[in-house]
């Protein structure tokens, strides 16, 4: 029974040469999607939230509603 | 009396009732014949592993007159043996081959059974657990502190931008 010559050396190689491309991209590809479906939006949350963000407003809303203890709502 | 084998007990229960029992063997050396066969650690070895794939002895090392003189034959070239002769070679040089020894078993079902049944005993005593020994839970569990709970959170506007207070209508007063 004569066998063909079984593959000797090269085996790491051969390997690397096939699967660091593809981690590569699918590293890449993980890291754009997260920034345009996490980032992104994020960023543009907070734009939102601060374009017409009325600090003083917001402050007397809580200040009604009695959640500090250094300034007590207007009425008491 | 339950004597405990070298070798897998049969049916689940049988494997759970001698597991209290436990086997030292300082309390089966008393009986004699119940002692299992240990292996000299001192001398080399053989296994069958797929991972450590050549053992430090052969399988077998006491061989018969024919094969002393097969071994002799091995030392000549190899072209002038036959494809028993090869065969023969092998297998006494080793035990199982690579197919055999990777093999599968249906041992999985057994294992996968068993972390069911533990993991059901596991439920019914955290139940009693829950019925006869956790002292009650604290006010702050209660339905309406939660819901004052979530109001003061709301109006301390706890994380307006992407968070709980983000989900808040504060217009409308409900829920976006």
């Amino acid at each position: 029974m004569s066998l063909p010559k079984p593959l000797m050396r090269g085996m790491l190689s051969k390997r690397l040469k096939f699967h660091l491309p593809i981690s590569f991209a699918l590293a890449m590809g993980a890291a754009i999607l997260f920034k345009y479906t996490v980032t992104e939006p994020r960023k543009q949350a907070y734009a939102d939230f601060y374009k017409n963000y009325d600090s003083v407003k917001e402050f007397n809303a809580m200040r009604e509603a009695g959640i500090f203890e250094s300034v007590r709502p207007s009425g008491e | 009396m339950l004597h405990l084998t070298a070798g897998r007990v049969g049916s689940l229960l049988a494997r759970r009732a001698t597991a209290a029992f436990s086997t030292s063997s300082v309390r089966m050396a008393s009986h004699g014949h119940d002692v299992a066969e240990t292996t000299d650690m001192s001398l080399p070895l053989y296994w069958d592993r797929v991972d450590i794939p050549l053992p430090d002895r052969p399988y077998k090392d006491t061989l018969t007159t024919g094969d002393q003189s097969l071994k002799q034959k091995e030392q000549g070239p190899w072209s002038q043996l036959s494809k028993e002769e090869k065969v023969a070679l092998y297998r006494l040089m080793f035990s199982q081959t690579f197919p055999e020894m990777k093999q599968p078993s249906a041992e999985w079902k057994s294992v996968v059974g068993g972390i069911f049944i533990l993991m059901g005993l596991t439920g019914l005593i955290v139940w009693w657990q829950k019925v006869y020994v956790y002292p009650p839970a604290p006010r702050t569990f209660d339905a309406d502190w939660q819901a004052k709970q979530y109001k003061r959170m709301l109006d301390m506007r706890v994380n307006p931008i992407e968070g709980f207070a983000a989900k808040w209508d504060y217009k409308k007063g409900q829920w976006k």
